[in-house]
């Protein structure tokens, strides 16, 4: 098991022409994947040459619309990497197809853009993940989104995490146990997917034994979370939070990371957690070490 | 600052008068003699000018000169006033509140209204919480003429400014979405003598984002306030803020490299205090030549003792930013001169890692883990102070 991603999800990628669709488009065939076409409406009706994870060449469609590509594959998950410009057509079109999980990679949206597909997902059965986010990975069945699947293993963590890098970090630290999901849900002010909504999938899930929540400073996120946790998570929790050095009023990189007055920052968040009884590493080494005591113990 | 969101609320309609901008207490009084009483206000980007001794009021065109030679150079909240605002006087009768904004929480769109008090807004959410209201607004939907009067209704406004302040929510409703606003902000907005209602300070901040869609926005950028080696970095493209410490820092993610800082802040209190020089993020790519532009533009700083490069390699392999470093130290040459501490882990870090071995660089030291290398690079810029 693991959550929104398995063995049996057939993927389409929107943009798969591109130059980022075509290089992930192959990496996430690799990690076994099963990548069935793309969409591109200008270069609908031809088709993109890649090897499967077995190094078989295949070659995968090009479809005109999201609704046509699912109709000839059943695709129920699609990557998107469009352009800024165009990503919240994108993603209405997705939505409108009826696309069971949406994966906006595409950095620097617009976020009135993401804003509107967030309204227009109510009364809508997809689930968007991003944007501008690393994706979703539950090792050894399928990659939707970019982390690198050769980190680590299928094992009992799942990690949820605003930040990419941080996700590889995790990933990289506690390699030698494994992850059911790693969910990277991006660091914009607006996202699809949030830390609760893993959690709650995390907590569901018979394959999670325990669970890493990374965050970062800005917004009331990781606050909420914390709350989420208390009243709804039996599962051990360990949290991290980048940022605490961070000085107050300036953006750094993340639209979404920026501490403006007291609201907001690591400290806050840390406390918040805490409370929660969630265990905060200072370090991402130090929480590492605090999940590995937890799986140690069982 | 504020003439520049006046230039906006002007732009699609909003009730204001925009007042003229003066470099110099000359262009302050020939501003003052065309327009009679007036103030004289600090423009720069943070709140609280007024407590500062940013806005004065002047009655004659000499007493304009007076108040702009005070203010022009005045530090406000760390940041020098280069140019300030000569608006007319209003005789205000009555003073409001209000803003659009994104509630990243609620993942919406949301107004905030108080018919009480304008620019103690602050206080009056604190002692009067009710008098503030809070309007959730779709993002699908928007604001037209009905929810417009909604929020008039909602706000209390006075019956007899019922109209002009429908007009005014739906032109600052256009502000917010036809310039890609994250907040429009009026404050604070004034009865004027005549039952007038007017934008009398505002507040507006973008998305950068959607700099795309709007390539006039550049034009708002303070190039005077921004640092040097910020703008440096923003022309070749770096994400790079200026911070204060001695330990130069490259990485690649937002999220990695102000994890960077962090675990460098935590070593620094074992190495004098030392903290983190600057956030500087390379991205994915990492190529000799962004690498390069990076240990350039942190070599430049003249705080900086040392440097921490900390890369994990994700869709970049090791190799790549192996040799983006080696590629970097031959570009700069001479110029490079401060110890280099790096870490290096991920896709393909053996090879990576034997790169730098095999170049075996003076100044450069390998550290296996990014505890040990924050330890390292703290202690050698302890070490060179």
């Amino acid at each position: 098991m693991s959550i929104f991603l398995n063995s049996g999800s057939t993927v389409i990628v929107q943009g798969i022409t591109g130059g980022e669709g075509t290089k992930h488009t192959a990496l996430m065939l690799k990690a076994g994947t099963n990548v069935v076409g793309g969409v591109n409406a200008r270069k609908a009706g031809t088709t993109v040459s890649h090897k499967d994870a077995d190094g078989n060449d295949v070659e995968l469609p090009v479809f005109g619309s999201v609704a046509e590509a699912m109709k000839e594959t059943g695709a129920d998950v699609s990557v998107a990497f469009v352009p800024p410009a165009f990503t919240k057509d994108a993603c209405i079109e997705a939505i409108d197809a009826g696309i069971g999980l949406l994966v906006v990679i595409t950095e620097g949206v617009p976020v009135q853009d993401t804003a509107e597909v967030f309204a227009y997902l109510d009364g809508n059965s997809t689930r968007m993940i991003g944007p501008n986010c690393p994706g979703i990975i539950t090792p050894g069945e399928a990659l939707a989104g970019i982390t690198p699947a050769t980190i680590a293993g299928k094992g009992p963590v799942g990690l949820v995490s605003k930040s990419g890098t941080l996700t590889y970090q995790m990933m990289f630290e506690l390699r030698d146990f494994g992850f059911s999901t790693a969910i990277g849900i991006g660091g914009d002010p607006v996202i699809g997917t949030t830390h609760i909504d893993a959690l709650a999938a995390f907590e569901a899930d018979p394959d999670t034994e325990a669970i890493v929540m990374i965050g970062e400073i800005g917004g009331d996120a990781e606050e909420r979370a914390a709350d989420y946790i208390k009243a709804n998570v039996t599962k051990p929790v360990v949290g991290y939070v980048a940022g605490f050095t961070a000085p107050e009023g300036k953006t750094m990189g993340h639209a979404g990371a920026i501490v403006s007055g007291s609201s907001g920052t690591a400290q806050a968040k840390k406390e918040a957690l805490e409370a929660a009884g969630v265990k905060v590493g200072k370090t991402p080494s130090e929480t590492a070490s605090l999940m590995r005591e937890i799986l140690q113990s069982r | 600052m504020e003439y520049q969101a006046k230039e906006l609320f002007a732009k699609h309609g909003v009730a204001v008068t925009a007042g003229e901008v003066a470099t110099t207490p000359e262009e302050a009084q020939a501003a003052a003699e065309r327009m009679g009483t007036c103030v004289v206000k600090a423009q720069v980007k943070a709140g609280g000018r007024g407590k500062a001794g940013g806005v004065k009021l002047a009655k004659t065109p000499e007493e304009a000169r007076q108040h702009a030679e005070a203010i022009l150079g005045m530090e406000i909240k760390g940041l020098t006033v280069h140019r300030v605002l000569i608006a007319p006087a209003a005789s205000i009768e009555e003073e409001y509140y209000f803003s659009f904004l994104l509630d990243r929480a609620n993942r919406r769109y949301l107004c905030i209204a108080s018919v009480e008090g304008g620019v103690e807004i602050e206080e009056v959410a604190k002692t009067n919480p009710d008098a503030v209201k809070q309007i959730a607004i779709d993002p699908g939907t928007g604001v037209d003429e009905a929810k417009a009067r909604e929020i008039v209704a909602e706000a209390g406004f006075p019956d007899v400014l019922t109209d002009q302040a429908v007009a005014m929510v739906q032109s600052l409703w256009t502000v917010f979405t036809e310039e890609d606003a994250t907040l429009v902000e009026v404050n604070p907005l004034a009865r004027l003598a005549g039952d007038t209602l007017e934008a009398l300070d505002g507040k507006v901040s973008l998305d950068d984002n959607a700099d795309f869609r709007h390539p006039e926005h550049a034009s708002f950028t303070d190039e005077a306030a921004a640092d040097p080696l910020e703008a440096k970095a923003k022309e070749k493209g770096l994400n790079y803020v200026k911070l204060d410490g001695a330990v130069g820092i490259i990485g690649n993610g937002a999220g990695l490299v102000m994890s960077t800082l962090d675990v460098v802040a935590y070593a620094g209190e074992a190495h004098g205090g030392v903290t983190p020089a600057n956030f500087l993020d390379i991205g994915g790519g990492a190529s000799a030549q962004v690498m390069a532009d990076g240990l350039d533009v942190i070599l430049g700083d003249e705080q900086v003792k040392s440097v921490f490069v900390n890369v994990f390699g994700g869709i970049t392999s090791c190799d790549a930013v192996a040799n983006g470093i080696v590629g970097a130290l031959d570009i700069l040459g001479d110029d490079a001169t401060k110890p280099l501490v790096v870490r290096l882990d991920g896709n393909n870090v053996e090879e990576g890692r034997r790169i730098l071995d095999e170049r075996n660089h003076p100044l450069v030291t390998l550290v296996e883990t990014m505890d040990g290398a924050a330890d390292k690079a703290a202690e050698l810029a302890h070490a060179a102070k």
